[in-house]
């Protein structure tokens, strides 16, 4: 059903511009957790941040793919990740600030996968049948993420004098970053539908976690378009450097 | 995270598909019972080792002494009449 909608209604079929959005989103971050390997806490946590991190470049890995297919310039994956500059990422800024310490990179990543798992949700009943069937493999890591996730918020807000003043810190930085997840333009005319879900999915962890997320700012981050933050330009040059110092290599 | 107190360890015990048993693997440190499946899940099923696990504290495990091993299991030695392989069946005896 899916596939004829595809096919009999082009513009069911998402944009290339929107794909590489959502792929950049899971790339970037994915870059910014693997920092922490070989530099978790614990053994235990190192892995399990290290497992996100591969999740999400499985689910760029797919969306890249697909935009690559659907540009027909034989872009590829690496192509997309490597031998783009930073105005042609347009994930959200949110993914590329620094990691801060483990709370503030927790944070980062709690607020993110849950807004990845409110729109793999949406995606799920896109009529788009290939960017369905990635949002329903995505949706199944990104529930666990977020759980895994959602419980250390909670741990460290609710935790130690120490540990609840280190994430009040890091939400007041973080949270002038989440508007612009829902910020919609023409390239996702819908975005702003999503975040009275997400709002709710968030609300009660962090209440949970006795954090209350500063007053609302006029501030605006432009990720999404291309203008970055001063950070994203270190991120690349490490991620880049090794394709880039040697094109077409193979492990 | 202080290191002044470290976390409980905890056995991990998996099964790798339904109907069979779950297996001892390994161990974890974590905090509470919640975090210990998950340190489980991230540590030991990565390559798909299972569909059920079970952690329980280390500390709640009572053991048999190793220096016991003589006393407790040599005496069974001998008996090798506790093996059905000790039995002879009759032939016209199937399907046992």
């Amino acid at each position: 059903m899916g596939v004829m909608n595809a096919l009999t209604t082009p513009s069911a079929a998402a944009s290339v511009s929107f794909l590489l959005r959502i792929a950049d989103g899971s790339l970037v971050l994915s870059q910014r957790l693997s920092e922490w390997c070989g530099h978790g806490p614990i053994l235990e946590e190192d892995i399990a941040l290290t497992n996100i991190a591969l999740d999400l470049i499985g689910q760029a890995r797919l969306l890249y793919t697909l935009a690559g297919a659907r540009e027909g310039r034989g872009r590829d994956e690496d192509a997309f990740a490597y031998w783009r500059d930073e105005q042609e990422f347009t994930n959200p800024t949110l993914v590329e600030l620094p990691n801060g310490d483990f709370g503030q990179s927790v944070l980062r990543t709690y607020l993110y996968t849950a807004y990845q798992l409110v729109l793999w949700q949406s995606l799920g009943a896109s009529p788009d049948a290939e960017l369905a069937a990635i949002a329903h493999k995505s949706a199944k890591e990104t529930a666990y993420h977020c759980s895994h996730l959602a419980g250390w918020v909670i741990r460290l807000g609710d935790g130690s004098a120490e540990s609840h003043q280190r994430l009040t810190r890091a939400l007041d930085y973080l949270w002038p970053y989440t508007p612009e997840l829902f910020t919609a333009d023409a390239i996702d005319p819908q975005a702003a539908a999503l975040e009275s879900a997400w709002r709710a999915t968030v609300a009660p962890v962090l209440a949970q976690a006795t954090l209350t997320p500063p007053a609302a700012s006029p501030f605006r981050a432009t990720g999404k378009q291309g203008r970055h933050s001063e950070h994203m330009g270190y991120l690349l040059s490490e991620m880049q450097s090794l394709a880039r110092a040697h094109p077409g290599a193979k492990w | 995270m202080s290191n002044t107190k470290e976390w409980p360890l905890w056995e991990v015990f998996v099964r790798p598909k339904a109907g069979l048993d779950h297996k001892h693997c390994g161990s974890v440190h974590a905090p509470d019972v919640e975090l210990a499946l998950q340190a489980a899940r991230d540590v030991y099923t990565r390559r798909q080792e299972g569909v059920s696990i079970w952690v329980v504290r280390a500390d709640q495990i009572v053991a048999s002494d190793p220096a016991q091993k003589d006393a407790l299991f040599d005496p069974m030695q001998d008996k090798i009449y506790r093996h059905p392989t000790f039995y002879q069946l009759p032939d016209d005896v199937n399907h046992i």
